[in-house]
């Protein structure tokens, strides 16, 4: 599992506003990128169009390719729903379903795509919870409602949920910036663990989550308000964060702007 | 959200520390005159409710307390003033029940389904013209939806009047209010839950059939209840469009059917010399009243004990 | 909640993390499932607006026929003898219009001030059940309305009436009108429009007050306001355009409330006198319509009535959007 990304030439707007503008990547497969950058810069907006997410806002689109290993995910004919089967994402909030509980939010996207039998399920269930490292703690109230959980514990609920239904790709859109640090961590240590089945692009506002998960990261930034937000580089972490080629860069992680 | 300042009385407020900061007597006065004019306007508006309350109950209890009232029809009644019979309101209550829950079975789906529309989907032009004639509905009074149905069902079609008209004609009463309360609750679901469910490769109706609505649910019982009570009360479309009879009728579709307010009012112009008459009356309000705050007070228990938290 | 008017202003404010109001998003596929949905939820709306272009429509044929036989000026004539063919609406529509301002007249300053209460006086464990006891004025049925005005109310009333157009009778709305007796007249009509309305006006006004900016709200306080100049300051101002809007659904929910009317207003005899007072008897349309069913005939007879049923849609139609534009224009006011 896990396939390769590559983006040629992607503007993403919305309606007649260009959003982000002329972004080529690679991502490699079972690896993990972050996206980091000031707010606005449009990090979020493109990870959005890896599955084709931005196009449930009014107005949204692309122009470009993103290829997942040989497929076109814009190309004509190509099922936005399909693709999200096979791109996850894991969102800013923790969000699991109110009125489920812990068992039926793991297995809700199987479910709402007509799987039904229970052997299946179940183990599904513990699959994923165990894939998220949180099997142990949840294993005896599956049946309890998600809500009650703690927010890291519903971040991984929601991490499980995202990875029942076997995708390729992991998006996170800053997974962690509602939690406290240890929840943080335990995130943190999970995303190390998924990296070897998954390919996974974080976007965080957090450099030093950045420098301490990433295998790659790119930098994202911004003109001017109301310009479209670009990508200025991408490079291994360590060279972004020791000798990035780029002075905008290095204004942005040594903390003069941003 | 409200702002809670009660704890701060004005009157006290202006002499912390013995300070006097300029709130001089005038002003005080006049926060203390709107303070109670405000709790004496909420007071008054007390008095009709437990007025009309009191009067219904005490003049129609006994009345409904008797079990001829559940279990009989008014079938042979003779002419007022010789007729010492009050016997039961079955045939009314049965009518008023299944008049109610035909509107409901036509008028929630369709209100739902607008919701949805409005929603979900709703943007541009169309989504405008659809809210604005739901707030245009809304507004409709009860009497020109009932001279509508007449309009349709018998001036132009030329068919004979049944008890399902009336339905017809509360469809129009129902269907902005439970569209309104729908769309309400709709709104209060938050878009994470949408989103969470469109990236895994949920289709959006089946996002909205298994996510949005099971999370709104309470609420949309609640305002079908509400709406329900509403239409069961309505008088003023029966009076055009409802035939009224003595006798129990199950067939919404075929022969008169008599509702709670026809009832009442086939009774109104004998009550002033005929106690029997008047305790018909009285009695057929206090169970309309009854019936209605019952399933009113119930749909508001149901939204406040079962609202799911996110 | 304000569910059980029918009406709320909820789609008119922002969301509370101040996102506009979701309106609807572009998720939907090509796939099946989804285009029955999505058309069943554009077919219901459409049903909807299909609901009220087919009133206007229906009501507009119906009557045109019958204006056009009608023997005297449709507007103008105070006459309303429909087997003669000769009918005006002008008595009616006086007996309406007027039972109904005044009724608001009365109810908004209680709306506004139970508003407040529910909103900023009421202790937090009395504000909740104190709204949905507002509330259940809103579910009392408008017949058991009628019948405790005209049995309890108005005798009691009687003395009161006379005493106001003994002191007042100077002023032509006061006048003394001795053909109508028994304290069933256009100003006992008014106070129970008054009840019946005064929850559908309050729900909607609390609304509005409530989401009145907590930030001015303190500003006002911090300057050393006191409670009600902080209202006067921060709330009231806010709140205007939805009292405006919430008055209008009042007008509109009063102008066409039959029953209570037509128990409690005695009729006028045919060759009454015109009068201005509210101390006359007289008809609305709505209660004219339910009254008459039995004479819906056919033709001209039936038409008459519709015409008169016309005449109100119409005038409710008009105070509605009033109340909608006026929504409107805040909205875009506080965008």
């Amino acid at each position: 599992m896990g396939k390769r990304i590559d983006v040629k030439d992607l503007n993403v707007f919305y309606g007649d506003f260009k959003a982000v503008e002329g972004v080529s990547m690679t991502v490699e497969p079972r690896s993990v990128t972050a996206f980091i950058g000031p707010s606005g810069c449009g990090k979020s907006t493109f990870l959005r169009t890896l599955n084709r997410m931005h196009e449930v806002i009014p107005g949204g689109h692309v122009q470009g390719k993103v290829m997942l290993d040989d497929e076109d995910l814009y190309a004509p004919g190509v099922d936005p729903v399909a693709v999200r089967r096979t791109v996850g994402m894991v969102f800013q909030r923790p969000n699991p379903f109110p009125t489920m509980s812990i068992r039926d939010n793991v297995i809700a996207g199987l479910r709402l795509n007509g799987v039904k039998n229970k052997k299946v399920l179940d183990q599904k269930v513990e699959e994923s919870l165990q894939g998220a490292n949180l099997w142990n703690e949840v294993k005896d109230r599956l049946n309890k409602p998600g809500a009650g959980l703690s927010g890291g514990q519903q971040q991984r609920l929601c991490i499980a949920r995202a990875i029942a239904v076997e995708p390729q790709v992991l998006l996170m859109d800053e997974p962690c910036s509602a939690l406290d640090p240890i929840s943080t961590l335990a995130i943190e240590d999970l995303i190390g663990k998924l990296k070897e089945q998954y390919t996974i692009v974080i976007v965080t506002h957090n450099m030093q989550q950045a420098a301490r998960v990433s295998d790659k990261t790119a930098f994202f930034n911004l003109e001017a308000t109301g310009k479209p937000g670009n990508l200025i580089e991408m490079d291994d972490t360590q060279q972004i964060f020791n000798n990035p080629s780029k002075k905008a860069t290095e204004d942005y992680i040594s903390g003069r702007f941003g | 959200m409200s702002l809670d300042v009660k704890d701060i009385p004005a009157s006290e407020a202006g002499d912390l520390g013995g300070i006097d900061h300029g709130k001089s007597g005038i002003r005080v006065l006049k926060n203390n005159i709107a303070t109670v004019l405000i709790w004496a306007a909420f007071l008054i508006a007390l008095i009709p409710l437990v007025w009309i309350l009191w009067t219904v109950l005490s003049k129609g209890l006994s009345t409904i307390l008797t079990v001829t009232w559940w279990q009989k029809d008014q079938s042979g009644v003779g002419a007022p003033g010789f007729d010492t019979n009050v016997r039961g309101a079955r045939h009314a209550i049965i009518g008023t029940l299944e008049i109610a829950a035909a509107t409901s079975v036509i008028a929630i789906p369709i209100a739902v389904m607008t919701a949805i529309y409005l929603v979900e989907y709703g943007r541009g032009k169309l989504a405008r013209g659809v809210s604005f004639m739901v707030d245009i509905l809304s507004g409709v009074p009860s009497i020109v939806a009932g001279l509508f149905i007449y309009a349709v069902w018998v001036t132009f079609f030329g068919w004979k009047l049944n008890a399902f008209c009336s339905s017809l004609a509360l469809v129009l009463l129902m269907v902005p209010v439970v569209c309104r309360s729908t769309e309400e609750m709709l709104k209060l679901v938050p878009n994470e839950l949408r989103e969470a469910s469109y990236a895994l490769g949920v289709p959006k109706w089946k996002t909205i059939v298994k996510v949005v609505l099971p999370t709104s649910f309470s609420g949309i019982v609640t305002g079908s209840l509400l709406g329900f009570a509403r239409v069961a009360g309505e008088t003023a479309p029966l009076l055009i469009l409802a035939q009224y009879t003595q006798f129990l009728n199950y067939n919404l579709f075929s022969g008169n059917m008599a509702a709670l307010p026809t009832l009442i009012n086939v009774n109104v112009p004998n009550m002033a010399g005929d106690q029997v008459s008047a305790d018909r009356v009285w009695g057929a309000a206090c169970t309309l009243i009854l019936l209605v705050l019952v399933i009113n007070l119930l749909g508001r228990l149901i939204g406040r004990l079962t609202r799911v938290k996110s | 909640m304000s569910s059980s008017t029918g009406a709320s202003l909820s789609d008119e404010l922002p969301d509370p993390d101040g996102r506009p109001p979701l309106r609807g998003d572009d998720a939907n596929t090509g796939r099946a499932g989804d285009k029955v949905f999505g058309g069943l939820a554009i077919g219901s709306g459409i049903v909807v607006i299909a609901m009220v272009v087919l009133i206007a429509i229906f009501l507009l044929f119906q009557a045109i026929p019958a204006i056009g036989d009608d023997k005297v000026n449709f507007l103008t004539s105070r006459e309303w003898n429909v087997s003669g063919r000769r009918f005006g609406i002008l008595q009616m529509l006086w007996t309406t219009v007027v039972t109904s301002v005044v009724a608001l007249i009365i109810a908004v300053p209680f709306a506004v001030a139970i508003a407040l209460f529910l909103t900023h006086y009421a202790p937090r464990w009395l504000a909740g059940p104190a709204a949905t006891v507002i509330d259940l004025l809103a579910a009392v049925p408008s017949i058991v309305y009628g019948l405790w005005g005209v049995i309890i109310v108005a005798p009691k009333s009687e003395g009161l009436q006379n005493w106001l157009s003994d002191v007042l009778g100077w002023f032509p709305l006061f006048a003394k009108v001795p053909s109508v007796g028994g304290g069933t007249t256009m100003f006992l009509v008014s106070i129970v429009l008054a009840i019946m309305v005064l929850p559908i006006v309050t729900a909607l006004t609390r609304e509005v007050f409530s989401q009145a900016p907590a930030a001015h709200q303190e500003a006002a306080l911090a300057l050393g306001a006191t409670k009600w100049e902080m209202i006067r300051t921060a709330v009231l101002p806010f709140g205007k355009p939805g009292i405006i809007s919430a008055s209008m659904l009042g007008l509109g929910r009063a102008l066409g409330e039959t029953v209570a009317v037509l128990y409690i207003l005695s009729a006028l005899p045919d060759s009454s006198k015109w009068t201005w007072s509210l101390f006359n008897g007289g008809d609305t349309f709505a209660a004219k319509i339910a009254n008459s069913a039995s004479e819906f005939t056919g033709g001209t007879s039936t038409g008459a009535y519709i015409a008169a049923g016309l005449v109100l849609f119409i005038l409710t139609f008009v105070v509605n959007a009033v109340a909608r534009v006026v929504i409107e224009r805040r909205k875009a006011f506080s965008e």
